[in-house]
């Protein structure tokens, strides 16, 4: 079990698995993307209320499924560097806080421009949308954090801090649309429930929902990459890939 | 496919701007999360191509030819 966690761990291994993952992680994510996104542009019927401007929904329910779940994944890569000194916690936390920023701007400024011919206007200061405006603040504040310490041991620390304190907004965002009363529709797709939607409009969103999971996992391997050729570059074998100009 | 010509799910019968704008955003944050490593690692990988042939070079030449003058 700890020789698992320590190759973990390693830099080296995670380079190596992360190329094997990518060379087929690659394909069916683009394919899921294009896919669900061409059958729900094109091919899903429009909403009997809202006509056609509910076609957002295959990429503003994605994407901010993926801002809530992504920063779990970031917290607990904060915890995980602060409990065990993980210098792979530490890159992934780093990297997450990026693709959470992204893609919280984007379930912002999808739901806006679907808000405005559903519900007349661009934005109101309701629970959902406020509590995701802090979501991305703090996204953003992480990032900003990182780059205002000169320290960098010190900065993921503070860092992890932060994001693990950040965690108690996540449960506010996801339940806001029951506890108080909103503009936001509340959700669509329940695990314990019968989903009120229609299978011929859910099974694009279902694919848009996976594919963009896939993304994320893609997009995370691709910035962690990066990073770890970076820090480790003074090493062996970061040399031999670069002379080898992979 | 729901709509029967190309200029009909251009429109979306009044909601084609709102859905165009919302799928074009998402392209443009794909393309850009997905640019964003592939650049840095390009350029990190070309500045440690130059660190490598100065270490190289410095290494071949040997310490008669500096004194040529």
């Amino acid at each position: 079990m700890w020789a698992f966690f320590h190759k973990l761990g390693s830099p080296k291994w995670f380079y190596d698995i992360s190329g094997k993952i990518l060379l087929w992680l690659v394909p069916v994510a683009s394919i899921l993307l294009i896919v669900g996104s061409v059958w729900g542009l094109f091919y899903a019927p429009p909403d009997f209320k809202q006509g056609n401007s509910y076609r957002i929904i295959y990429i503003h329910v994605p994407v901010a499924v993926l801002s809530l779940s992504g920063y779990y994944i970031m917290a607990i890569a904060g915890a995980i560097h602060l409990i065990w000194r993980m210098k792979l916690a530490d890159v992934a936390m780093r990297c997450a806080a990026r693709l959470g920023a992204g893609l919280t701007f984007l379930a912002l400024f999808t739901g806006a421009v679907w808000g405005k011919p559903t519900w007349g206007t661009y934005w109101v200061w309701d629970a959902r949308i406020t509590s995701e405006l802090v979501l991305l603040f703090l996204y953003m504040g992480i990032i900003a954090l990182y780059e205002a310490y000169d320290n960098k041991v010190a900065a993921s620390r503070a860092c992890a801090v932060l994001a693990l304190v950040g965690t108690v907004n996540i449960p506010i965002i996801y339940k806001s649309v029951d506890w108080w009363y909103s503009l936001h529709q509340p959700a669509t797709i329940k695990l314990t429930q019968k989903s009120t939607i229609d299978p011929s409009m859910f099974y694009p969103l279902l694919i848009m929902i996976v594919g963009f999971y896939c993304f994320y996992a893609v997009t995370l391997m691709l910035h962690m990459r990066t990073e770890v050729l970076s820090s480790e570059r003074k090493t062996r074998w970061v040399q031999d890939i670069i002379e080898k100009g992979v | 496919m729901y709509f029967t010509s190309f200029t009909e799910a251009w429109h979306m019968a009044g909601h084609g701007p709102y859905v165009w704008v919302s799928y074009a955003a998402t392209l443009l944050v794909i393309v850009a999360l997905v640019w964003w490593p592939l650049q840095k690692r390009r350029q990190l990988i070309e500045q440690q191509r130059r660190i490598q042939r100065i270490n190289s070079a410095s290494q071949n030449s040997s310490p008669s030819s500096d004194r040529e003058d």
